[in-house]
């Protein structure tokens, strides 16, 4: 069985008369990239600061690395690395200083050598002198993931980490986290909006809404277990619809334009759905699946 | 954990602009005053001794290093406050509003370790600014106007301390005067911990010292039972050093006040932060 590293069990909070969170349940276990998903509001937030003892719960239980915050705060903060929202830092101080003061209370002790190793390994090798007042959003971000991973941590908790970054910036945070994972095999909890990074990194998710946890699994096997939506670009419209129509039952067809339809079928019928309109003459100038957990998210969120 | 965050603390403290505000203002004031002092010092010493020519006759000089010291910290110690108040103000709450208060929550150090470390950074800078002011009020006035005889008057008359029976009574009224800018300090270190901005608990913690200082000097019958127990009440107990004899129980019971001041406050801002919910 696999060790837990976070166990959640029916977790709310309020603020005020305004529920938050109401019953929220997941279990991340060692060495998972565990994808954390919700549309906005739905309390992956509050969620995230109860995990970090940031707010106090009303009702349920967590317990980290089989440990409650109660009896084992210390031990349990000194083996998690973690952003929330946007990294911030005392913009009156250096990178460098900056990094210097997290380490100091990290639990770990951390040579100067090791702080400039940390910043080449993020990208901002040169800049370790320099204010954090004149960083970009971007820049602040990998200094904020360089202060997650200072004290290496077993655990880390990122929360929205690729938000306001451009697209260079989000795959260098994508494949950072994949190194993390492969190289480090460090557990990492990952809330984003991008469903398709979660789509790419994670192995396992839960899916939250309105304060309340809905789906938990294994993404691909929760990806599988549902239909598969693809788009063909053919040469014949017209004949091909009553022909998928004769051959799979009940299938649901949307024609998009006079040249492409969609459609959703069991990913094992995709080949002869394929071979099918070969036969009949019809040309399949494309056979795309579109965005899988996109569909699958809508799906549950509007559920 | 606790020394490597007081140690995190006074980096803060020195790296911050405001830090030096406090500094820079006392230095710039104290250089206006002994500068008026020597410009035209002897007929602002003869306005107040006028009213004592008829009946005493001085010899020496008045108008020296000890005097001066006296006025000056009798001038600024009202002003210190808010001095003190720009920098401690801001240790909790600054936190809050630059957003580091979520990154510093999840370390593991106890919050009311933070606190604690917090309370002890800005009591050492609160040190200094009273060290500085000591030092450039006592010994730079010394330097320029020399030393002498200190005439002091208060409310029961005029009291003449002998020069060798002085600096005793500057190092006992430096230990008391700390004692009430530390208070201050707490103050606004409990305000701190219940905003998340910089500016409510400075400009908070001058109104109380104002509204205090408002009700402790109006002679109402309603506010004498109260009087005793405002800390601003005991704020100018440094000056008990300068009267002769020296009235020590008197002293003691407004260090006792101001030592409870200050436990109840950091009590305060520790459950307060304790129980924080952080979603800034």
């Amino acid at each position: 069985m696999s060790e837990e590293v976070i166990k959640v069990e029916k977790l709310a909070k309020n603020f005020g008369s305004f529920e938050a969170v109401r019953d929220v349940s997941f279990t991340v276990n060692k060495g998972d990239v565990f994808g954390f998903l919700g549309p906005n509001g739905a309390g992956k937030s509050t969620t995230i600061r109860c995990l970090l003892s940031l707010i106090r719960l009303n009702a349920g239980t967590i317990q980290m690395f089989g440990k409650s915050y109660a009896t084992h705060r210390y031990e349990i903060l000194s083996k998690i690395g973690s952003i929330i929202e946007k990294p911030d830092f005392y913009n009156y101080l250096s990178a460098q200083k900056n990094l210097e003061i997290f380490a100091r209370i990290s639990g770990a002790t951390v040579s100067t050598k090791e702080i400039h190793e940390m910043l080449e390994f993020v990208g901002l090798g040169g800049r370790g002198k320099d204010k954090t007042k004149g960083f970009s959003h971007g820049m602040k971000q990998r200094l904020g993931i360089a202060q997650t991973l200072l004290h290496k941590p077993e655990l880390i908790i990122l929360d929205e980490p690729t938000t306001g970054l451009d697209p260079q910036g989000i795959i260098e945070i994508r494949n950072l986290i994949l190194r993390l994972k492969n190289e480090q095999n460090k557990t990492i909890l990952l809330s984003s909006h991008q469903l398709s990074e979660i789509e790419l990194i994670a192995n396992r998710m839960v899916i939250i809404t309105k304060g309340k946890s809905l789906v938990e699994g294994n993404v691909q096997e929760l990806l599988n277990a549902q239909e598969l939506t693809v788009r063909l670009e053919l040469s014949d419209v017209n004949k091909a619809i009553p022909l998928i129509q004769q051959h799979f039952a009940n299938v649901e067809i949307t024609r998009i334009n006079e040249v492409e339809i969609s459609l959703s079928i069991e990913k094992k019928q995709v080949s002869h759905l394929n071979k099918m309109l070969g036969e009949n003459n019809i040309l399949v100038y494309a056979l795309e699946p579109k965005r899988k957990l996109e569909d699958f998210f809508m799906k549950i969120v509007q559920s | 954990m606790l020394l490597k965050n007081i140690y995190n603390e006074f980096i803060k403290i020195l790296a911050k602009p405001r830090s030096y505000i406090g500094i820079g203002a006392l230095t710039l004031l104290i250089c206006i005053i002994l500068f008026a002092m020597k410009a035209d010092g002897s007929s602002f010493i003869s306005f107040v001794t006028s009213s004592f020519e008829q009946t005493l006759s001085f010899n020496g000089t008045i108008l020296n290093g000890n005097l001066i010291a006296f006025i000056i910290l009798q001038m600024l110690i009202v002003h210190i406050p808010l001095l003190v108040a720009l920098v401690t103000g801001d240790l909790i709450s600054g936190e809050a509003a630059m957003g580091t208060v979520r990154m510093l929550a999840t370390k593991p150090i106890s919050r009311t370790k933070i606190v604690i470390s917090k309370f002890i950074a800005g009591a050492v800078y609160t040190f200094i600014l009273t060290l500085w002011l000591i030092f450039l009020s006592l010994f730079v006035s010394k330097f320029i106007f020399g030393s002498g005889d200190l005439i002091v008057l208060n409310s029961e008359g005029l009291v003449i301390l002998k020069e060798q029976d002085i600096l005793w009574r500057y190092g006992l009224s430096f230990i008391v005067a700390f004692l009430s800018l530390l208070t201050v300090s707490s103050v606004s270190i409990c305000f701190s911990a219940f905003a998340e901005n910089s500016i409510g608990p400075i400009v908070s913690t001058m109104a109380v010292i104002i509204l205090f200082t408002i009700i402790g000097s109006m002679d109402v019958s309603v506010f004498q039972n109260i009087k005793p127990f405002l800390f601003t009440t005991h704020m100018a107990s440094w000056r008990s050093f300068f009267e002769d004899p020296v009235p020590y129980s008197k002293i003691f019971n407004s260090i006792i006040i101001l030592v409870v001041h200050n436990v109840l406050l950091v009590s305060i801002a520790i459950i307060k932060f304790n129980k924080k919910d952080i979603t800034s």
